[in-house]
């Protein structure tokens, strides 16, 4: 499509952007790639002596190999954190696509008010994590106070303890609210770019309301589904807030991101830290490489 | 069989009625194309039948049964959708083989199907592509296919060719015109190509602004137009309809010739005019005649190898027995 000369041109215009990220991500991710194979505890005494100790690696660091590493792993709190995650990211993806497809539908029926409601469904999206966190453990999941909490009661059930009973599904919940209408805007998007004649053809060729949803729709919001998967993984692997204000990392909601920063902050081990991190690039990396696949792949038809 | 009786068929949409009451027939077997300018409610008349639309008044019968309330699927109807309207993640075997499998049809008699269809349309080689990979012709002809496996009552074309180029367009009209040769089944088509209408229908309606403004043969509708509407729109360049003296001397409002009716000479005639633009096909000229009183331009048919050039003045003599003559509300005279 692009000729040799725009394209050359795009990749000129494109470098600054392309230098500032990379800067932006590099002197990050030398840090802590140089930390995880040092000993750092400042409680216990370990200075960095000043700035330019970057060029040199720290000297007054101690190199100690792999054993960040090893240590992060052989933590017990090491594969249950793993799991956490894998369960808010699949738990929030499954939600927010089955209801994401849902309301993506129902939004673009024509009905009253569309531009107001449609406004409605996106709001929760610009909440930030930490304020939507703490209104629904403050307003709804409080055991006493809370909406939900009076909900029960009004039907005489004893009111559940959501952030301690299910934290998990807790945090699924807040999370799911925050990214649902993300998901939504995109597949309604994807949704109105659909052909009414595509629709209409299978129609006559005798498809019934669930054949057409199946056969014209999904296929075709396939693609944008791909991408609300990509993007939401990327973002999820990284949900920190939400569990901060919460649980805390409490009762089985500490994910890897939660329990790096419990090495880091709480028990001031930078060098453990940084390895948890490592093993977090790589764990987002093959996630990414994963999806990209999927995503070319989907992309190429 | 398939016979679509159209009784008393009225559409609005909200306030505004764009199909006024309307009465029609299409015998079985019929070729039947449906003409008329943009916006006169072609498409609607269309998807009425269809049953893509409900109607807001009056009765449709496929074969003798009132089919008004049927669903679509169950009108044993198929339609070619200008866009074609393939399914674009299904290669081309699965999009013929859509409708069969929604039927519940059996395996073997699918693929029977598929390959008689294919063999029909040419698309043996293509069977496994995807849409987006075929050409515009070979699109349409995916579009035909899966129309006919299905062997409907009746198919509904709408601008099926308007999507494609010239030579294409003329390729793909005599092969569907072919194809109802051949199936022998009812096939209403949706133009506003008035060459595509003469050249394919058996009947052709008229319609203007929801009105049938005419029906008939091509030819009928070319020899003896019901009024100024149907004499201007079919036929190519379009009849010269003069007004004031000329047609009150033959005792109507308006008079009608057509341009291939028209005798050009350099010596004498019985109107005089200079040219404006001369068209050569090479097979034909058109040439736009100025100065004549109550017509302006005038387009005059004449021999590809005629020279005139603009600025010539030239005598014209209409043919007689190809006058048509109109009275003041636009209708015939006979
Ligand atoms: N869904 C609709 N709501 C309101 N008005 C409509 C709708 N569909 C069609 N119309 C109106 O009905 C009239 C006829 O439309 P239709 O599509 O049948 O025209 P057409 O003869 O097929 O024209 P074209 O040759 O441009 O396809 C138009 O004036 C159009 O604006
Ligand atoms: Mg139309």
């Amino acid at each position: 499509m692009a000729t040799q000369h725009s394209r050359a041109a795009a990749r000129f215009m494109m470098a600054p952007a392309v230098f500032v990220l990379l800067v932006w991500m590099l002197v990050p991710l030398s840090l802590t790639l140089i930390f995880a194979f040092k000993r750092f505890m400042p409680l216990r005494g370990d200075r960095i002596e000043s700035g330019w100790d970057f060029v040199t690696f720290f000297p007054s660091l101690d190199w100690v190999g792999f054993d960040n590493f090893t240590r992060f792993v052989s933590s017990s709190a090491f594969w249950p954190s793993v799991v956490t995650t894998l369960v808010i990211v699949g738990g929030v993806l499954a939600i927010s696509i089955v209801f994401g497809v849902l309301l993506a539908m129902l939004l673009d029926q024509p009905m009253w008010a569309q531009g107001f409601v449609r406004i409605l469904v996106i709001a929760p999206f610009f909440v930030m994590p930490t304020v939507s966190a703490l209104v629904w453990k403050n307003m709804f999941m409080d055991p006493t106070n809370g909406l939900f909490a009076h909900l029960w009661r009004a039907f005489g059930a004893d009111p559940v303890v959501w952030l301690s009973d299910v934290p998990t599904f807790s945090i699924v919940l807040i999370v799911s609210w925050q990214w649902l209408p993300f998901a939504t805007l995109i597949l309604l998007t994807a949704i109105q770019s659909l052909d009414s004649e595509q629709l209409e053809a299978a129609e006559m060729d005798g498809a019934g309301p669930v054949s057409r949803f199946a056969f014209i729709t999904l296929p075709h919001l396939s693609r944008a589904i791909t991408i609300v998967i990509l993007i939401q993984t990327i973002f999820l692997l990284g949900v920190f807030a939400e569990i901060f204000v919460t649980t805390g990392g409490a009762f089985g909601t500490r994910t890897l991101t939660y329990l790096i920063y419990q090495r880091v902050l709480e028990s001031q081990n930078v060098g453990l830290g940084s390895a948890g991190g490592v093993y977090a690039i790589i764990l987002a990396n093959i996630v990414a490489i994963f999806l990209m696949r999927i995503v070319g792949k989907n992309l190429d038809k | 069989m398939g016979r679509i009786t159209l009784d008393k068929v009225r559409k609005t949409f909200g306030e505004v009625e764009v199909i006024p009451p309307l009465d029609l027939t299409i015998e079985d077997g019929e070729f039947v194309v449906f003409v008329g300018p943009s916006g006169c409610g072609k498409s609607t008349l269309l998807r009425l039948i269809a049953g893509l639309e409900d109607v807001s008044g009056g009765q449709i019968r496929i074969d003798g049964e009132d089919a008004t309330m049927v669903p679509p699927a169950k009108r044993r109807l198929a339609m070619v959708f200008q866009s074609y309207a393939l399914y674009p993640h299904m290669s081309v075997r699965k999009n013929i083989a859509f409708p069969m499998r929604m039927a519940k049809m059996p395996q073997h008699e699918q693929d029977r199907r598929i390959e008689a269809a294919a063999k029909a349309l040419n698309l043996t080689d293509y069977l496994d592509r995807r849409p987006g990979q075929l050409s515009g012709g070979q699109r349409q002809r995916v579009a035909i296919g899966r129309a006919i496996v299905r062997e409907p009552a009746a198919f509904l074309f709408d601008e099926p060719l308007s999507n494609l180029d010239a030579a294409l367009r003329v390729g793909m009209r005599m092969e569907i015109s072919e194809l109802h040769k051949k199936l022998d089944t009812t096939m209403i088509y949706v133009t506003h190509d008035q060459v595509e209408a003469m050249t394919m229908a058996d009947k052709i309606v008229v319609l203007r602004a929801g009105h049938i403004e005419q029906v008939g043969s091509p030819l009928e509708l070319y020899r003896t137009p019901r009024n100024t509407f149907v004499a201007g729109f079919i036929g190519s360049p379009r009849m010269n309809l003069i007004e004031g003296a000329a047609a009150a001397d033959l005792g109507a409002h308006t008079m009608g010739i057509r341009p291939e009716h028209i005798d050009v000479s350099t010596g004498a005639g019985q109107w005089q005019g200079t040219v404006g633009v001369a068209e050569h096909l090479g097979s034909d000229t058109f040439i736009h005649i100025h100065g004549i009183p109550g017509c302006d331009p005038l387009t005059v048919r004449a021999d590809g190898e005629v020279s005139v050039r603009h600025g010539d003045t030239v005598h014209l003599t209409p043919q007689t027995q190809h006058i048509h003559r109109f009275g003041a509300d636009g209708l015939r005279i006979a």
